[in-house]
């Protein structure tokens, strides 16, 4: 597996939270994900401003072979989403860990970031 | 796990493996779009090894093929030529789709990869009356060569020395083994049913000269394009080939041909019974096997569906009742979106529209 950036959170669900300097938290699906799904060929990506739970599902992510419930890693409000991806979904499977983001959330706590794997506890979940 | 003789091969390419019905075989070497498209406007390589041959041998050979063959042999009577079609239980239920093969007097049958022990059954039980012999050649492998482009390289690739046939469905001998103008792409190319070494050297030289891998992936979404059926997904031993997009194959022509299964087709109302069609969905999202269908006249059900790399949209082949017609919707995650009922020669549209 190729090296995961050492400031991202995950889901065993394979989504990654990044914790920005505002305090903000930019959400997406890692590189073991994309790989599994394969050419993605399009996604549905939340409305802006809507109230999300930890784990709840927020987008759908469509390769040419499966679909995919994206889920989000912390509680929060929706405050952007990448609308690249609208016309380019390819972005997640060449840069899932930057171009490729999902959405950005305002997070009600940051202590859920507790809950969730470092990057070396994901790269474990993979292998299995 | 089964593996082809190109298992190395295909790991060597650095191929993402996948197991299907048994064999650990190529999902795709690189993107399956690139993949795609490279089919569509160059030419690629596919190992379908995975798929079972068999050889018949006996003076009777011919009366056993009109009997189990829904497609009548007598259509390709001295000629070196394939034949499509399908082969039925007693109900008229498609107990497989097969290409059969005649070369020099001999005949060969590719069928698919899943129905291999059942088939075998099959064929030996029924050839038992006419004392022909089922040879299943285990160990030959089948590649494609299929794209616009083939014919740039088959030359390099083969030698010049070397001929191969010219005309859709032709046949001819090659290395103990065929090549047949044949394939599941809907583009011009052909198919290598030969000896494990001959298709090592044919792979090798394939690779190196360029010729762009193909993997399992990428062969699901050609096919689909050229609105071929597949085994297991659009029909099986539960629908007869009238549902299933496969009339053309059956040959009634002829009242005197008993062939497994005509008892129970001849009952069948084409009319009331019901059909296969295309679909897009012109908006965002992919069809899938399984979503539902409906319109005013009826519902149906998704049997394949994917994205359609050349059409830029999803595509699908459904089931549905007989007076449902150009449009419906789908049920997709709770939501009706409509699509089109189109014919499932998808490509062929496209070129009329544009």
């Amino acid at each position: 597996m190729s090296e995961i950036p050492g400031d991202l959170k995950f889901l065993s669900s394979h989504e990654w939270a990044r914790v920005e300097d505002d305090g903000t938290v930019t959400i997406g699906i890692s590189e073991h994900a994309q790989d599994l799904l394969g050419d993605i060929v399009f996604v549905e990506l939340p409305e802006i401003g809507k109230v999300v739970s930890a784990e709840g599902e927020v987008a759908i992510v469509e390769s040419v072979k499966a679909a995919s419930d994206v889920y989000s890693p912390l509680s929060g409000k929706i405050i952007a989403v990448n609308d690249l991806l609208e016309n380019n979904p390819e972005i997640i499977n060449e840069s899932p860990y930057d171009e490729g983001w999902f959405f950005k959330i305002k997070p009600d706590n940051l202590d859920e970031l507790a809950d969730l794997l470092d990057p070396e506890s994901y790269a474990d979940t993979c292998e299995d | 796990m089964n593996k082809t003789p190109l298992y190395q091969n295909h790991l060597n390419l650095k191929a993402k493996m996948v197991d299907f019905s048994g064999w650990d075989m190529p999902l795709s070497y690189r993107s399956q779009l690139e993949e795609h498209m490279a089919v569509r406007t160059n030419v690629g390589i596919f190992d379908v090894s995975h798929m079972t041959v068999f050889s018949l041998s006996g003076d009777r050979t011919e009366e056993f093929l009109s009997r189990v063959f829904a497609n009548d042999i007598a259509k390709i009577k001295n000629q070196d030529k394939a034949l499509y079609g399908v082969i039925l239980n007693p109900r008229g239920g498609i107990i497989d789709d097969l290409i059969i093969y005649r070369s020099e007097g001999k005949y060969w049958i590719v069928s698919n990869c899943g129905t291999r022990e059942k088939n075998t059954i099959w064929f030996n039980q029924q050839a038992k009356e006419y004392s022909v012999t089922v040879s299943r050649l285990d160990d030959f492998c089948i590649l494609a060569l299929q794209g616009p482009k083939t014919n740039n390289v088959i030359e390099t690739l083969l030698g010049s020395a070397c001929s191969v046939p010219s005309k859709p469905f032709a046949v001819q001998e090659f290395n103990n083994g065929l090549v047949a103008k044949t394939g599941y792409t809907g583009e011009d190319g052909f198919e290598f049913i030969v000896p494990k070494d001959v298709a090592l050297d044919i792979w090798d030289k394939a690779i190196e000269i360029g010729v762009q891998p193909i993997g399992l992936a990428a062969r699901d979404t050609l096919r689909l394009e050229a609105g071929l059926n597949l085994y297991g997904n659009d029909m099986d031993e539960n629908c007869h080939p009238f549902e299933s997009g496969l009339t053309w194959t059956v040959d009634l022509a002829n009242p005197n041909r008993a062939f497994i299964g005509r008892e129970a087709l001849e009952k069948i109302d084409q009319k009331l019974c019901k059909k296969l069609t295309g679909v897009i969905l012109h908006e965002r999202g992919v069809l899938r096997p399984g979503y539902k269908i409906k319109n005013s006249d009826g519902e149906g059900i998704i049997l394949s569906g994917s994205f359609s790399p050349v059409l830029q949209k999803s595509i699908g082949l459904a089931r549905i009742d007989p007076a449902m017609k150009d449009k419906a919707v789908v049920v997709i995650r709770d939501k009706e979106i409509s699509v089109d009922l189109v014919s499932s020669r998808f490509l062929k549209q496209d070129k009329i529209n544009t």
